[in-house]
């Protein structure tokens, strides 16, 4: 019993009143922009920031927690409905799920969405629980250059996973590290790069960066983008599938849960990966791979099952590495470190009710969520048909008023709105914000562990790989950096599945 | 604006014409159709000249890191001082500047080519730079209120009525929430 006590403790924690309206709200929110086409999940996150400041730190990251799975189940409407993804982890339902909806059977793929989501999640969390503690205890022993070698493959991963090219990518991370430096060195006390601005002393703050790049980078990039006036269907009929429908599609939701849950938990996966993947295997394990594209609800269910794993599973490498697997989970990152809480192996038996809090919180947000999509789905159709150009000014303000509200200073709102122009311009060159963002937040801890490691190693770089763990870490790191040259001349030879590669594309273009 | 108004009415009355004859038009439907519709649809990539100068401004900003940590002392790698790692970070980048002038000489497919509509995202911008102006000097009612009329009106081509009647809403909305519930400190004018 001594490992369930504190995991029951937390349900404590979760029905306290306060946390499961911000559990409810979360999971609205997420849901709501799932719907909508434009603003992703961690636009979202980063613009909601300002409403953690003034609450306790675990009920603020079961809040941003549920925007994020939220906005797993409310992707998969748009995809079914309207054809057009509303998340880029649901652009593969697109697939089948629109030609279910042709077919007069857009409540039967809707419904078996959901509940793919639903026990998808359920999979990951039952697995996050048992997993989590045992990667802490695992981490517990790492020592600086363990954190080091760690840190720089998390970077490296997202950097190279992400969308656009792998080289542009890797600049982002490097210009999100030179941030990180500005302000006083930790180890020395030099004043670094901050020409002598006072307000530079003690570093660029995380919230401005992250509402700027990622919020109002987004929003302006949509005001020139421009997503076309849903034509949202009225109603949708019945969306309790049919027992036959469960029957077909329980083989995968059963595989797409595991897949995702296991990809979610690798730095640079995530619910984007995930969800294209379960739609290859389905594809791959299918008695008549040629269903697929003309309505198999495989093809739905698989990985609306797959992107709800991963995004539940992508909270271990955060909670019990202190690394964030993905731009979403960076913010959250940053969140916690706002609130005086550094995620990392300690987090469990040190701060067991925020970990048991959260985590258990999935468990009802996903309980809300399946509500929501199965007898109120009517409510979020009909948001669809909210103009984008309503929505545009509304999420601005929002962004603007909350950057205020931090510290009541104009200068951060300027500053959000700077970097909301380096983010739209970024993108419009083809430079990803998330690799920035996440090298940001996690340079300062890449620095000094990298600091360290030479001092215990006397300055010995090769040091590094005589301990299993870091030697380990490092080789992959090579790989992964390597890999890319080898991967770019095999491709030369033999030209991949169209359907892939466009598919490909679509994902980074929505990411 | 006018185009942007007129490609809207295109469109709605494209998919009216679809709605209609429905069974006789057939969608592009497979996954390959399909892909091929989202890649006519994709914007232009950013083209040679963009990807030059970022990988120009980048190096640029590479060398003045490196540069300036260099000022700062880098030590040895035994005893770094706090120079050293700004200075790795900085030549990191600038190398991959260099690589990506070769790499992408011929442009790529990253990268979005500017258009006419990339002044929406400027006016949006210097309608924004116009708020953090204002709103220390006559509150946030007036800069919000013309802020989202600039935005459905112009940069969302909504009528004037529905324009008008929205950003009064909204920003009713904003000051109940903002002023009237949570009691924020937000400059303002009533």
């Amino acid at each position: 019993m001594e490992f369930f006590g504190p995991v029951l403790d937390g349900f404590n924690v979760v029905l306290d009143p306060t946390n499961l309206l911000y559990c409810l709200l979360g999971v609205v929110v997420g849901m709501l922009i799932g719907v909508l086409p434009g603003l992703g999940p961690a636009a979202t996150i980063a613009i909601l920031l300002p409403m953690t400041y003034g609450v306790e730190p675990v009920t603020a990251i079961i809040m941003l927690a549920g925007i994020f799975y939220g906005a797993q189940y409310g992707g998969t409407i748009t995809s079914v409905l309207l054809r057009l993804p509303g998340e880029a982890s649901s652009v593969v339902t697109v697939f089948d799920g629109y030609v279910m909806a042709k077919q007069g059977r857009a409540g039967a793929a809707l419904g078996i969405a959901a509940i793919g989501s639903f026990f998808g999640a359920t999979i990951s969390i039952i697995g996050l629980t048992f997993l989590a503690p045992l990667v802490a205890s695992f981490a517990l022993d790492f020592g600086p250059p363990e954190y080091t070698a760690l840190a720089m493959l998390g970077i490296l991963l997202v950097a190279t996973i992400s969308g656009g090219t792998k080289i542009k990518a890797i600049i982002a991370a490097a210009v999100g590290l030179f941030l990180a430096t500005i302000g006083r060195d930790g180890f020395t006390g030099a004043e670094r790069f901050t020409f002598g601005n006072l307000s530079l002393a003690d570093g660029i703050d995380f919230v401005p960066i992250a509402m700027g790049l990622f919020g109002v980078g987004e929003i302006l990039y949509n005001l020139e983008e421009r997503h076309r006036a849903a034509n949202a269907p009225v109603k949708v009929s019945n969306v309790w599938p049919k027992r036959k429908d469960i029957k077909e599609a329980s083989g995968a939701i059963g595989r797409g849960s595991v897949l995702g849950f296991f990809l979610g938990i690798l730095p640079g996966g995530g619910a984007t990966i995930a969800s294209l993947a379960s739609y290859a295997m389905e594809k791959k394990t299918a008695k008549d791979p040629s269903r697929f594209g003309k309505g198999a609800i495989e093809g739905v269910a698989g990985p609306e099952s797959a992107n709800n794993a991963a995004a539940t599973s992508s909270f271990i490498p955060l909670l019990t590495l202190g690394i964030p697997a993905n731009a979403t989970m960076a913010i959250i990152f940053g969140a916690l470190l706002i609130q005086g809480i550094t995620p990392g192996p300690q987090l469990i038996s040190n701060d067991p009710q925020l970990f048991w809090g959260v985590v258990n919180s999935m468990y009802i947000g996903n309980i809300l969520l399946l509500i929501m999509s199965i007898p109120l789905i009517g409510v979020f159709v009909r948001i669809l048909r909210v103009r984008a150009a309503i929505l545009a000014p509304i999420t601005a303000l929002i962004t603007m008023l909350g950057a205020y509200t931090i510290r009541n200073s104009m200068f951060d709102v300027l500053l959000v709105v700077l970097f909301g122009a380096i983010g739209y311009l970024m993108k419009k060159f083809g430079f990803e914000p998330g690799p920035l963002v996440l090298a940001f937040v996690l340079g300062s801890l890449l620095e000094s562990n990298l600091r360290r490691s030479l001092l215990v190693l006397e300055g010995d770089p090769t040091g590094f790989f005589t301990r299993p763990i870091s030697a380990t870490l490092l080789v992959l790191f090579v790989v992964v950096a390597v890999w890319p040259i080898i991967k770019s001349a095999i491709d030369k030879r033999k030209n991949s599945s169209l359907a892939a590669t466009v598919a490909e594309n679509k994902v980074k273009e929505n990411a | 604006m006018d185009e942007k108004r007129a490609r809207h009415a295109a469109e709605a009355s494209v998919d009216e014409t679809q709605k209609a004859q429905a069974p006789d038009i057939e969608e592009a439907l497979t996954p390959e159709e399909l892909a091929a519709q989202w890649e006519a649809e994709a914007a232009e990539p950013a083209g040679p000249i963009a990807n030059l100068l970022s990988s120009l401004v980048v190096l640029g900003l590479g060398i003045a890191g490196m540069v300036l940590s260099v000022g700062l002392g880098l030590g040895t790698p035994s005893e770094p001082a706090a120079g050293m790692w700004p200075f790795i970070i900085s030549l990191i980048a600038s190398v991959m500047a260099i690589a990506q002038v070769i790499v992408g000489r011929r442009g790529g497919k990253d990268g979005e080519k500017f258009s006419a509509l990339s002044w929406y995202a400027a006016i949006g911008f210097g309608t924004l730079i116009l708020m953090v102006v204002l709103m220390p000097v006559i509150g946030f009612e007036i800069p919000s209120l013309l802020l989202c009329f600039v935005w459905m009106r112009w940069l969302g081509g909504e009528r004037w009525r529905s324009a008008t009647i929205y950003s009064v809403l909204i920003v009713l909305a904003f000051y109940a929430i903002f002023i009237a519930a949570l009691g924020t400190t937000i400059p303002r004018l009533f």
